[in-house]
C-alpha cells in the first residue's frame, strides 16, 4: 500500500496515494481540470498545455525538515511565478492546488484561444461535434470571440486516409499526439508518427500497409477532436441522434463489452439500424478498448443473405408448418442428433441441451478446438481479474496468437508483463506479443503435447511456473486440430495441478477459443465431435443450429444425407441444403449471454428489431420442444437464464440482477468525462460475473490424452505439413459481410518460408486429402520451412493439421 | 587580456595537434584528476571555482554533476554542441582551434560522474567540425587517451560524435537527448531533469562546449585560481559573440565584469559608421531587447547584473543595434526565426508563433496600426509562462522588451 497524501484542490481536501499526478486526483474529487493530450491510461506529457493550474507547496525548512510556518502558524507555500501542468505534477502533502483562480483561468483560456486559432470550426458538419472535447471545453473555458484573423487560418487536407479503416481531418488535428501514444504506448504497434514540425505537424503513418494495427479505431474515442474518424461512421450520423444499447462483442472469446449505437434513419427504408460499435467500459474486461474486428464487423446482422423467414426445402412457410415438419422428421426417425456452436447465447445453448436430453440424443458443439472439459474444472474463477497480474505472476501462452486471435486479451497480457508478470510465449512462430514475452520457447508443429515438458526442462522457466504467485495459462489452436487441443488442454491442467496454481481465485486456463461462447457450451456439457463427416453419414436427421458444416467444406454431401434441420441468421450453404429452415435473430435483435473465455458470464441487450419474421434461437427450440412435450421458456431470456441458473451447476446463483451489477471505475466515463476518457461509454448495464468452480470429486476428473509419437505430423522432406491457424480478418459469414474489411481479410492463401522458392502472390493449387483449392501464396520469415500456415474460415477446409503439396500452376496444367 | 585560456590557438595556432597540446600541458588535468583524485574530489574544485553552465542558463556546473543518481547507472555525459542561437558562434571557435582541449574537458567531466560514455552532439551544420572531432577523438585512442584502462587505472572512456539535422530546438537538453536516442527532437517535461532521467532514461549530465573546455583549467589551477578572475557571481572568463552594427564583430574572450562599453567600443571598434547606439541583445535571437543607454553600457557584465535592466547575459551572444535599425525589423526577424523553429509541441508556442508571425508580417506590410501592435503584445505575454520549454518562452522576449520599450518604433 502506497503512502497517502493530503492536498488541497480549490479548497476541498483530497487523500490520494502517493504519485498520483494532480489531474486524476482532482477528478477523484470530482473537480474537472481539462485536458486534450493526458489521458488516464498513458503517461502524461504535458504538451497540450489546457490543464494549466497554481501549484503551491509549502516551503520546508532546510534545516530542520519542516515546514515552515506563517505569522497564524500555517505552512508557508510557495507558488511558482507561473502556471503548472496538472497533468505531469504529483500531489505531495500540503499542496495547494487553485484551478479557478483568475490566473488558472487565464492560462485554460490562452490554451484555447490559441488551439483554435488554427481550427477550422467546422462544428456543424463534424462527426465529433455533440460528443467533442474541444467543442464542450471551448464552451466551458475558451474565449467568446477569436481575435485570430480569419484569412490568415491555414487550410489543410480533410480527407487523408490513415489506412482503409480511419481518416484524418488534418485541419481538425490539434496535434495532441494522443493517437500516435495509444498506439506506441498501448497498443505496442507504433504506426503512427509525427512528420514535419512547428505548425506543418502532422500525423502520418509510417507502417507498411498504412495503420497497421487491429486497435486502430480506439484511436477515434480518444481523438479529442473530429481529426481521426472511421471509414464505418464518418458523415453516417450525429451523436445526439444515436440511441445506445448495451452489448457484447460476438467475435470472440475475450466478451468485450460494447455500445451499438442505432437510428432510425430514412436512407434504411425507415428501419432502425445499428451506426457504429463503441467500447463499453470494463475494467476487468476490456477496460475502454475494443478491436478493429469488433468495431466493424457488425455488418453481417444487416447482410442482404439475412434469413427473413422459415422455409421448407420446397419454399416458404409459416413457423407452424416449419416447426410441423422439423417435428415429424424427428419424432420419425430413430439416428439424430443436435449441432450447435460458440456463437450462440446460454440461454440457446441451454435450451438446446435440455430438448437434447428429452429426445436422449447428443448435443454436440461445432468446433475444431477441444479441451473445454478442463477449462470448466481448471478455469478462472469467480473474483479473477487479469487486470491483477503482475510482478511476481506468470503467464503462459500456449499455441495461440493472441494478438490475431483476441487481441484484447493480447492487450491484457502485455499490460500485465509491463507491470511485471513473467510472460512466457510458447508458439512454433514468431508472433506479436513475443516481443513482451520473458520467455519465448518455439517448437515444431506436432510437438504440441511435448511443450509443458520442454518448459519444464528449462530451470528458469520451471521455476517461474513454480514460484508464481498466480499462474494463467492461455491455451490455442494454432496449427492444431480437436485431438491436439484436448491434448494440450489436459498437458496445461496438470501443469497448473502440479505447480500448486489449481483451483485459487486469478489462477487457471483459458481457452482462445474460436467463438464467443463455446465456454457457455462447454459449461453446459456440450461435446466435441471428432468425425463430423462420419456423423452426417450415419445419422438420420441433424439439427444444426448456428452451424455451417457445408459451407466450411468440413462436410461433403456423398450421395445421402441425413434430414436437415437448420436453424441460422444467413442464408448458408447448409441453410441451403436444408430440408427445414429455421431464421434466427442475430444476437443485435434479442437479448441474452455469453460465456467468456475468462468464464464471465456478461448480458447483452437488444440493439434493433427482429429481422423479418426470425425469432431468438432459445424460443425456436423452445417452440419445437413444445411438440415433444418439454416446457422451455419461449419468450423472456430472464426467464430462461433462471431455468438455467437453477439445474447448471456452475451458474447457481446468477441471475440478469446480479450480472447487471455495476462496480465504481476508474477512469470515469460519460458524458462529461469525454475529455479525460474519451468516448468510450460508461457501464451502466452490468459487468458480469464469473462462474463459480466445479466442485466434481477429484475421481470425476478427466485423464489427459497424449497423442502417440507415430500419430503425430512434422515436416517431411517432399511434402507440406500444412496447419491450421486463426486470423483476426476472416471469409467467415460474420466478417465477411463487411465490405470495409475486404482489404484487411484479404486473399484465399497459404503462407509459407521464403525459402519455399515460391513468389509472393503466385498462385498456386493447394492439394491435401483429396483436397484441392487454388490459392495466393504470402511469403513470411516467421513460418518454418517445410510448413504451411492456412488461416482458418478463408475457404480452405482443413480442420487438422495434414500433409500436402503445393502445384505450380504449369504442372496443373 | 594577454594571455588565452579557452582561445589558445590564437597564441598558440598548432595547438589542434595532439603533440602541441600536451607541450603545452594538454592532458595532464585529465591524468591527475584520473590517477590521483576521486570523481567526488573533481566535482568539488569544480563546485568551489563557481564555474557556471556557458550555454545560457549559467547554472553551476558542479552541482549540476553532484545531482547525478548514484542507485542509477549506467552515467553519460553530453556535450552540448548544438549551438544554434543566431548570434552565437563561440563553440564552433572553440572546438574548431582548440579541439582538445574541449575535448580533455569532456573526458574529465566523464570522470567525474562516472561515465564510460560521452556523445558530443553537434548542430547538422557542423558536419565538419564532427569530423574534425572524430579524428581528435582517433588520436587521443591512440594515444591511451581514451579507451579501456586508462592510465593504467579502472576507469574506460569511449567518445562519440552525433550530428543533429538542423533544428534550433535541439539545443534544449532534453530535445537534444531524445535526437540522440533517435527519436524527433521534442523537448521533455522536465522534471525530472537529465541527472536523474537522461539518455535512455539514464542519469546524464548534458554540458555546453565552453563549459567544458574550462574544466581542464580548473583541474590543473585549482579553485582559487579560477575565482580569482572575473567576478563573484560569475569568477572566470567568458567568451563573448559581437555581431551587428559593430566595426570587429568577433568572439572576445573577457573575463566576466567587463562592460558592453568596454566590449563594444574597445574591443569591438565600435559601432559602424560611428551612429549612435540604440540597443543590445545580449542573449543572441532569444534575448531581451536592452536600451543601450550608458548605465546599461557602464555595468560590469555577469549573469545577475543584466537582470534589473529586464535582460540576461544567456550565452553572451551580444547583438549590437544602432540608430539605423527600427526594433519593428527586429522583432519581425525573430518572430520568423522562433516560427520557423517551433518544435510544434506545445499550444502556446507551436500556435503563437505562428500567429505573431502573421501580426508581425501585417504590421510591417499594412503600416503600424496600434491596434495590431496592442494585440502582437497581447499573444507574446499569453504565450508567457505557459510554454512546455525554453523556446516558446525565447520567442516572446524580443516581441515583448521591443514593444514596451522602443514604442516609438511602433507608431
Amino acid at each position: 500500500m502506497s503512502k497517502m497524501v493530503t492536498l488541497s484542490i480549490d479548497g476541498i481536501q483530497v487523500t490520494v496515494p502517493e504519485g498520483t499526478l494532480i489531474v486524476d486526483a482532482a477528478r477523484q474529487a470530482g473537480i474537472d481540470i481539462p485536458v486534450f493530450c493526458y489521458h488516464p491510461k498513458m503517461e502524461p506529457v504535458g504538451m497540450c498545455r489546457m490543464c494549466l493550474v497554481e501549484i503551491g507547496r509549502p516551503m520546508i525548512d532546510r534545516n530542520t525538515g519542516q515546514p515552515i510556518l506563517d505569522e497564524n502558524g500555517q505552512p508557508k507555500l510557495q507558488f511558482l511565478g507561473k502556471l503548472e501542468t496538472a497533468c505531469t505534477n504529483t500531489v505531495s502533502d500540503g499542496m495547494v492546488v487553485l484551478t479557478q483562480s483568475e490566473k488558472a483561468r487565464a492560462g485554460q483560456k490562452a490554451t484555447v484561444e490559441f488551439l483554435l486559432t488554427s481550427h477550422p470550426l467546422d462544428c456543424p458538419i463534424c462527426d465529433k461535434g455533440g460528443e467533442c472535447p474541444l467543442q464542450d471545453l471551448t464552451m466551458a473555458y475558451g474565449p467568446t470571440q477569436s481575435r485570430f484573423l480569419y484569412e490568415d487560418k491555414i487550410h489543410l487536407a480533410k480527407h487523408v486516409p490513415l489506412g482503409e479503416l480511419i481518416y484524418l481531418d488534418r485541419e481538425r488535428c490539434i496535434l495532441c499526439a494522443r493517437c500516435i501514444r495509444f498506439q506506441s504506448e498501448i497498443a505496442g504497434d507504433a504506426v503512427l508518427t509525427f512528420d514535419e514540425r512547428g505548425r506543418s505537424s502532422q500525423i502520418i503513418t509510417s507502417s507498411e500497409p498504412p495503420f497497421d494495427s487491429v486497435f486502430s479505431g480506439n484511436t477515434t474515442d480518444i481523438c479529442p477532436v473530429g481529426a481521426l474518424t472511421t471509414a464505418d461512421f464518418r458523415f453516417g450520423a450525429r451523436p445526439w441522434e444515436l440511441k445506445a444499447a448495451a452489448s457484447i462483442c460476438s467475435q470472440c472469446p475475450v466478451g468485450c463489452n460494447i455500445v451499438y449505437n442505432t437510428r432510425r434513419e430514412a436512407r434504411s427504408d425507415g428501419r432502425i439500424v445499428i451506426k457504429r460499435v463503441l467500447p463499453r467500459q470494463n475494467e476487468e474486461v476490456n477496460e475502454l478498448w475494443i478491436c478493429d474486428k469488433g468495431r466493424f464487423a457488425y455488418h453481417y446482422t444487416e447482410s442482404p443473405s439475412r434469413l427473413a423467414a422459415p422455409r421448407l426445402a420446397g419454399g416458404p412457410a409459416s413457423w407452424d408448418q416449419a416447426l410441423e415438419k422439423a417435428a415429424q422428421a424427428l419424432r420419425t426417425w430413430q439416428k439424430k442428433a443436435i449441432l450447435a456452436s460458440g456463437r450462440l447465447s446460454n440461454e440457446d445453448l441451454y435450451a438446446l441441451k435440455r430438448f437434447a436430453e428429452a429426445l436422449n440424443v447428443p448435443a454436440y458443439l461445432y468446433t475444431s478446438m477441444g479441451g473445454g472439459e478442463w477449462v470448466r474444472r481448471y478455469g478462472l474463477r469467480a473474483g479473477s481479474d487479469l487486470g491483477h497480474l503482475g510482478a511476481g505472476d506468470t503467464i503462459l501462452v500456449i499455441g495461440s496468437d493472441l494478438y490475431e486471435e483476441a487481441p484484447i486479451w493480447y492487450l491484457r497480457v502485455k499490460q500485465a508483463a509491463e507491470r511485471g508478470a513473467t510472460l512466457i510465449l510458447s508458439n512454433p512462430r514468431f508472433t506479436r506479443l513475443e516481443r513482451f514475452a520473458h520467455y519465448a520457447v518455439r517448437y515444431a508443429y506436432g510437438d504440441e503435447s511435448e511443450v509443458i515438458g520442454r518448459l519444464n526442462a528449462d530451470a528458469k522457466i520451471a521455476q517461474a511456473l513454480r514460484e508464481a504467485r498466480n499462474l494463467v495459462i492461455f491455451f490455442g489452436s494454432e496449427g492444431m486440430g480437436l485431438e491436439q487441443t484436448e491434448a494440450l488442454a489436459a498437458a496445461c491442467a496438470q501443469l497448473l495441478t502440479e505447480t500448486g496454481h489449481a483451483e485459487r481465485v486469478d489462477n487457471g486456463l483459458v481457452g482462445v477459443w474460436p467463438r464467443a461462447n463455446d465456454q457457455g457450451a462447454w459449461e453446459m456439457g456440450f461435446e466435441p465431435v471428432s468425425d463430423l463427416q462420419a456423423l452426417f453419414e450415419e445419422l438420420d436427421v441433424l439439427y444444426l443450429v448456428a452451424a455451417d458444416p457445408l459451407g466450411d467444406g468440413v462436410v461433403r454431401l456423398n450421395g445421402r444425407k441425413p434430414f436437415l434441420i437448420v436453424q441460422d441468421i444467413l442464408e448458408t450453404e447448409t441453410v441451403r441444403q436444408a430440408d427445414v429452415v429455421l431464421a434466427a435473430c442475430a444476437y443485435t435483435e434479442r437479448e441474452g449471454t455469453f460465456t467468456s473465455g475468462e468464464r464471465r458470464v456478461q448480458r447483452y441487450f437488444p440493439a434493433v428489431p427482429h429481422w423479418g419474421e426470425c425469432k431468438p434461437d432459445f424460443a425456436i427450440t423452445a417452440m419445437l420442444a413444445e411438440a415433444f412435450g418439454l416446457r422451455l421458456e419461449a419468450h423472456s431470456a430472464a426467464r430462461a437464464f433462471q431455468e438455467l441458473a437453477a439445474s447448471v451447476e456452475t451458474f447457481k446463483g446468477l441471475d440478469y440482477a446480479a450480472l447487471s451489477e455495476v462496480r465504481a471505475q476508474w477512469p470515469p466515463t460519460g458524458r462529461e468525462d469525454y475529455p479525460f476518457s474519451g468516448t468510450a461509454q460508461p457501464n451502466t448495464q452490468g459487468m458480469g460475473k464469473t462462474l463459480a468452480a466445479v466442485t466434481e470429486a477429484p475421481s470425476a476428473r478427466p485423464q489427459p490424452k497424449v497423442p502417440r509419437e507415430a500419430e503425430r505430423l512434422r515436416p517431411e522432406e517432399g511434402t507440406l505439413l500444412l496447419v491450421p491457424i486463426t486470423r483476426l480478418f476472416d471469409a467467415g459469414s460474420l466478417v465477411s459481410p463487411s465490405a470495409l474489411l475486404h482489404k484487411r481479410i484479404g486473399a484465399r492463401r497459404v503462407i509459407l518460408n521464403p525459402a519455399s522458392g515460391l513468389e509472393q502472390g503466385a498462385q498456386v493449387l493447394l492439394e491435401w486429402e483429396g483436397h484441392q483449392v487454388e490459392v495466393t501464396v504470402e511469403l513470411d520469415e516467421n513460418v518454418p520451412a517445410g510448413v504451411g500456415l492456412v488461416p482458418r474460415s478463408m475457404g480452405i477446409p482443413l480442420q487438422q493439421p495434414a500433409r500436402g503439396h503445393l502445384h505450380t500452376p504449369e504442372r496443373v496444367r | 587580456m594577454t594571455q588565452y585560456l579557452l582561445l589558445r590557438h590564437r597564441e598558440i595556432p598548432e595547438i589542434s595537434r595532439l603533440e602541441v597540446y600536451r607541450q603545452h600541458g594538454g592532458f595532464e588535468a585529465f591524468r591527475k584528476a584520473v590517477t590521483g583524485m576521486t570523481p567526488d574530489q573533481v566535482t568539488e574544485v569544480v563546485k568551489a571555482s563557481g564555474l557556471r553552465g556557458r550555454g545560457g542558463a549559467g547554472f553551476p556546473t558542479g552541482l549540476k554533476w553532484s545531482f547525478m543518481d548514484r542507485k542509477n547507472w549506467p552515467h553519460y555525459v553530453v556535450a552540448n554542441a548544438d549551438e544554434s542561437e543566431p548570434g552565437t558562434f563561440k563553440d564552433r571557435e572553440i572546438m574548431e582551434g582548440n579541439p582538445f582541449q574541449f575535448l580533455e574537458g569532456v573526458a574529465i567531466a566523464s570522470y567525474a560522474v562516472g561515465a564510460n560514455r560521452a556523445y558530443i552532439y553537434l548542430r547538422g551544420e557542423y558536419q565538419h567540425i564532427a569530423r574534425w572531432l572524430d579524428e581528435k577523438i582517433a588520436e587521443m585512442e591512440a594515444a591511451g587517451l581514451l579507451g579501456e584502462r586508462l592510465f593504467g587505472t579502472d576507469y574506460s572512456l569511449r567518445m562519440y560524435t552525433h550530428l543533429g539535422a538542423g533544428a534550433y530546438i535541439c539545443g534544449e537538453e532534453t530535445a537534444l537527448l531524445e535526437s540522440l536516442e533517435g527519436k524527433r527532437g521534442q523537448p521533455r517535461v522536465r522534471p525530472p531533469f537529465p541527472p536523474s532521467f537522461g539518455l535512455y532514461g539514464k542519469p546524464t549530465v548534458v554540458n555546453n562546449v565552453e563549459t567544458l573546455a574550462n574544466v581542464p583549467l580548473i583541474v590543473q589551477n585549482g579553485a582559487e585560481w579560477y575565482r580569482s578572475m572575473g567576478t563573484a557571481d560569475a569568477p572566470g572568463v567568458k567568451i563573448f559573440s559581437l555581431s551587428g552594427r559593430v566595426k570587429r564583430p568577433g568572439n572576445y574572450e573577457l573575463p566576466f565584469g567587463v562592460t558592453f562599453r568596454q566590449l563594444i567600443y574597445e574591443y569591438g571598434g565600435g559601432i559602424l559608421d560611428d551612429r549612435p547606439i540604440k540597443a543590445i541583445m545580449p542573449a543572441g535571437a532569444s534575448s531581451s531587447l536592452l536600451r543601450a543607454d550608458d548605465r546599461l553600457l557602464d555595468t560590469p557584465l555577469d549573469y545577475a547584473s543584466l537582470r534589473p535592466f529586464g535582460g540576461d547575459l544567456g550565452s553572451a551572444s551580444v547583438i549590437v543595434i544602432d540608430d539605423t535599425v527600427s526594433i519593428d525589423w527586429v522583432i519581425q526577424k525573430t518572430i520568423r526565426f522562433f516560427k520557423h523553429e517551433s518544435c510544434g509541441k506545445c499550444t502556446p508556442c507551436r500556435e503563437g508563433t505562428y500567429w505573431m508571425k502573421h501580426l508581425i508580417d501585417r504590421i510591417r506590410t499594412n503600416g503600424k496600426e496600434e491596434k495590431q501592435v496592442q494585440l502582437l503584445l497581447d499573444v507574446a505575454r499569453q504565450m508567457q509562462g505557459k510554454c512546455l520549454c525554453a523556446l516558446g518562452e525565447f520567442s516572446t522576449m524580443a516581441v515583448v522588451s521591443g514593444i514596451e520599450r522602443f514604442g516609438e518604433d511602433f507608431r
